[in-house]
């Protein structure tokens, strides 16, 4: 008993010839089938190549366009030749040219021999598999389809489309229920002489010349009516990409190939001579039992097919480059931005680094330089401090840090005196973590020993450009994590909300408390200072309610008592 | 605006037609290029020191023929280019700058021989790399592109540098420029989408983190479109930067996932470029308004060192993969 192989060909005859002389010497009966697009010259040169092999024949040919019938035709063809010229074959295993056997024959034969009457072809109904291209599955075997999808795109969808409007169906013959599965299959001569020999097979070939794709459901179908028992999975390993096209293999699968387990991979790269040197020189004596295993394969293929379709989130570059709305988010990790935080605390930095071992910079955004963290000029990723370089281009300084620093939390500070273009695609981005203490930008202000008249601009002015940050902030849009309280609020307890930004930022660190919080600026005064903003006229009102009494106290006793370990 | 682009592109192809009497052909071994085969195509002046590794790096890749202007050269770069058996070589001594650098010469060349060719556009100062180049030949690139059915293959253009002034090591023809040239900026590129040619217009590097930190939109374009299934209606537009007709320049993924991407390794910066600086900025050739240009001139007569200490080192494709300059896309 054997195995025959049917092998269909179209181009690189060479190798086509390689693997067949490797199956033939193995004993393996084949039958070849070139298409009739391959040239009658090349084509009989190929013929008297392989004259020397006693167990090869060629079938005749046909046109084998992809998606059509003649595949199936051809396939029908060399199987018959097959059954009738090498009546010991029990397996008939569908190949093509560009198929490679991964493990010694000996391994197929012995396989197939303890499993005589099993066929191997996948087969599923049409709502079961999720591999369909284009939105045709089941209307693949209800609507007809003359037109050729390679070459007529245009009307093949016209046509298609023309069918779904009037509602145009086909009927399936016979009560027969369309299965769908790989086109490389392995099946015993019971089944495939009872499909070939079918007194119905007129009306079954009649229907299937005009469904879409029928060489991955003629057999895949009628194999369901005749076999004893069906394994519904393909020996041959044979992936596809994202768009429906056959994956290649190429030198540098060779070790993947070897892990796989399988007996026959496609598609092989002609001038992979690495691969063919490698699996047709077959070790007769490395006897390998296991079951074939693409799972493995399958994993890297399903992660590549994610990069292709999701991509690295935060990163661009020249062949990556979403649109807004399909990407979630400007960066590719979390970061904290803090506003008014360093204009209260003395020490915020230093202290916040410590508190959470995560990277804490200045203001990234000033107007004279990006402030990174230990005043270094040049960030990973050769990211300079430039503010002429960032602001020329603020989301992509943003998105470059955040990437070239993954793995590492980033901290940076905030105010109305930054740049403020890059607000909206802060406040839009689900990886930022925003904490804001509205007027804080007042105190260095109050601090400052400028003249009252500038102090009185310069707070109109922040005031006005952080109102409107707070505005995005609060916008439906955001898709940041936003906290904002008054400043008021804040020194009242400001325990509880450090507590709570660096739970979030480092949640496994300070699980007892915080072990110590950063210096408060002494605001004696502050409330005095703000009344007499209020008496020249301008409104402060984003730091909250600090009446002009009742603070000075309450910040004197701050002062002596600064807050301390909880 | 289709409509604009249209003429924009027939007049580009017009004025190349018309440059075509500018070039001479010293050798002219197109006869030997078969169907199928992989051209490359190059203006080059005085480039005799790189152009061996230059040959060699993109032969062994599957280039099979070169078409190559030579603007002038004075160095010996015309005679060691006629003497290789799979280059086409043209002279001319007309004016780089007026031939739009070199694009109008190689458009026209492009339109009579690269037609329904892969073509890589590529000066003599550049290396392409791209995921698993050194196991897959360029054809089974372009054979797995045919099968997606894309035209076009992007790439970034990297600087690659020294560690210390540039003149502190000597090339030597033939050498790999990245035993000497072993570090690059890995994260301060900064790209936004040209609204007309939708080319990704992308800018950084050592150039802009060094000389043109004041002034970025000077700043020199680092994204190319350097490999294209010509057709004699095709042309690029500003160097290999964008093309026309522009679904050329579409070589990103815009919903999100990532296409396959290359690199051009810039080797620019070996130790003759401060000599080449100073003619360059005498010869006004390189840029529209080279005056702009003069200090970004005298940096580089000044023999810079481009390094520091958050450069990175070159380890291979795979860790620019990693590092997100590149991506295989779907190509496993």
């Amino acid at each position: 008993m054997s195995v025959g192989i049917v092998m269909l060909v179209h181009t690189a005859l060479g190798r086509a010839e390689q693997v067949a002389r490797h199956w033939s010497v193995a004993g393996c009966p084949l039958v070849i089938h070139a298409d009739v697009s391959v040239p009658n010259k090349t084509y009989h040169a190929f013929q008297k190549s392989m004259s020397d092999l006693p167990n090869v024949r060629f079938s005749r040919r046909h046109r084998c366009e992809w998606g059509t019938w003649g595949l199936v035709a051809a396939s029908q063809s060399a199987s018959e030749m097959m059954l009738k010229e090498f009546p010991e074959v029990r397996h008939v295993y569908l190949t093509s040219g560009a198929c490679l056997p991964l493990r010694p024959v000996q391994e197929l034969l012995d396989y197939l021999a303890v499993r005589p009457l099993t066929d191997f072809i996948e087969s599923a109904t049409t709502a079961d598999v999720p591999w369909t291209i284009g939105g045709l599955d089941a209307e693949r075997f209800t609507l007809r389809f003359p037109f050729s999808w390679r070459k007529n795109r245009y009307l093949f969808d016209r046509y298609v489309a023309l069918q779904r409007r009037i509602g145009m169906k086909r009927r399936i013959p016979n009560g027969i229920v369309p299965h769908m599965g790989s086109q490389w299959w392995c099946l015993t001569r019971q089944t495939l002489s009872a499909i070939l020999s079918d007194p119905e097979r007129g009306t079954y070939d009649r229907y299937f010349s005009k469904v879409w794709i029928p060489d991955e459901s003629y057999f895949q179908t009628l194999a369901r009516q005749y076999s004893h028992q069906i394994e519904s999975r393909s020996l041959t390993l044979s992936k596809f990409g994202y768009q429906g096209k056959p994956h290649i293999f190429y030198d540098d699968h060779l070790q993947l190939l070897r892990r796989s387990d399988c007996f026959v991979a496609r598609k092989i790269w002609p001038q992979a001579s690495r691969l063919y040197d490698a699996f047709l020189t077959d070790e007769a004596g490395a006897m390998n039992r296991t079951e074939p295993n693409p799972a493995k394969i399958d994993r890297i293929f399903a992660k590549a097919v994610e990069r292709r379709t999701r991509g690295r989130p935060g990163l661009y570059m020249q062949s990556r480059f979403p649109v807004e709305s399909r990407e979630n988010g400007l960066t590719s990790s979390k970061y904290s931005v803090f506003q008014g935080f360093s204009a209260l605390f003395e020490n915020f930095e230093p202290w916040l680094a410590r508190a959470t071992g995560a990277r804490v910079h200045g203001h990234i955004f000033a107007p004279e330089r990006a402030e990174f963290s230990d005043g270094e000029v040049v960030m990973n990723g050769a990211l300079p401090d430039s503010a002429a370089l960032r602001d020329y281009n603020p989301r992509a300084f943003l998105a470059n840090l955040i990437w070239n620093t993954r793995g590492e939390r980033q901290c940076f500070q905030f105010s109305p005196r930054d740049n403020q273009d890059i607000n909206w695609d802060i406040a839009k981005d689900p990886n930022a973590q925003i904490s804001v203490i509205s007027g804080a930008w007042s105190v260095p202000l109050f601090k400052s020993n400028q003249d009252f008249a500038d102090i009185r601009r310069d707070a109109a002015l922040l005031q006005q450009i952080e109102s409107k940050h707070l505005e995005i902030l609060r916008s439906s849009w955001t898709k940041a994590r936003v906290r904002i309280w008054t400043m008021a609020e804040f020194i009242e307890a400001p325990i509880e909300p450090l507590q709570t930004i660096i739970d979030d930022i480092a949640p496994h660190t300070t699980q007892r408390g915080l072990s110590e919080v950063p210096k408060m600026i002494d605001l004696t005064g502050f409330g005095q200072f703000l009344q007499n903003l209020k008496n020249q006229g301008m409104h402060p009102y984003l730091m909250g309610n600090f009446p002009v009494s009742h603070d000075l106290q309450d910040t004197r006793k701050n002062a002596r008592k600064p807050y301390l370990v909880r | 605006m289709a409509y604009r682009l249209r003429w924009k592109r027939r007049r580009l192809l017009w004025r190349s037609f018309r440059k075509r009497r500018q070039l001479s052909a010293v050798i002219d071994r197109t006869a030997a290029i078969r169907p199928g085969a992989i051209l490359a195509f190059s203006t080059v002046r005085n480039e005799a020191i790189r152009l061996p590794f230059f040959l060699d790096h993109h032969r062994k890749l599957g280039v099979d023929h070169f078409l190559i202007v030579d603007n002038d050269s004075t160095d010996g770069t015309r005679e060691y280019l006629a003497k290789q058996s799979d280059v086409s070589l043209w002279r001319t001594p007309h004016s780089y700058r007026l031939s739009r650098f070199g694009v109008d010469w190689l458009t026209w060349l492009q339109m009579r021989h690269g037609h329904d060719h892969w073509c890589l556009t590529v000066d003599a100062d550049e290396i392409l790399i791209y995921p698993f180049h050194n196991t897959r030949p360029l054809s089974a690139l372009t054979n797995w592109l045919d099968q997606q059915g894309k035209v076009s293959f992007g790439a970034l253009m990297l600087d690659m540098y020294p560690k210390g002034r540039l003149s502190a090591q000597t090339y030597m023809a033939g050498d790999d420029p990245r035993q000497i040239l072993q570090w690059f900026d890995s994260g301060n590129y900064l790209i936004q989408r040209h609204e007309v040619l939708n080319n990704l217009w992308i800018q950084g590097g050592p150039r802009a983190r060094l000389f043109f930190d004041r002034n970025p939109v000077r700043a020199p374009t680092m994204g190319k479109v350097p490999l294209i299934k010509w057709n004699r209606r095709y042309a690029y537009v500003s160097s290999a930067h964008s093309a026309l007709p522009r679904r050329l320049n579409h070589v990103y993924d815009t919903a999100g996932g990532e296409f396959a991407s290359g690199i051009l390794l810039h080797t620019k910066f070996l130790h003759m470029i401060a000599e080449k600086s100073e003619e360059e900025k005498q010869r006004r050739e390189h840029f529209e308004n080279s005056s702009l240009y003069e200090a970004y001139y005298d940096s580089l007569a000044g023999d810079p060192d481009l390094w520091c200490d958050r450069s990175t080192r070159y380890r291979g494709w795979r860790h620019l993969e990693a590092l997100g300059l590149m991506s295989r896309g779907t190509w496993l």
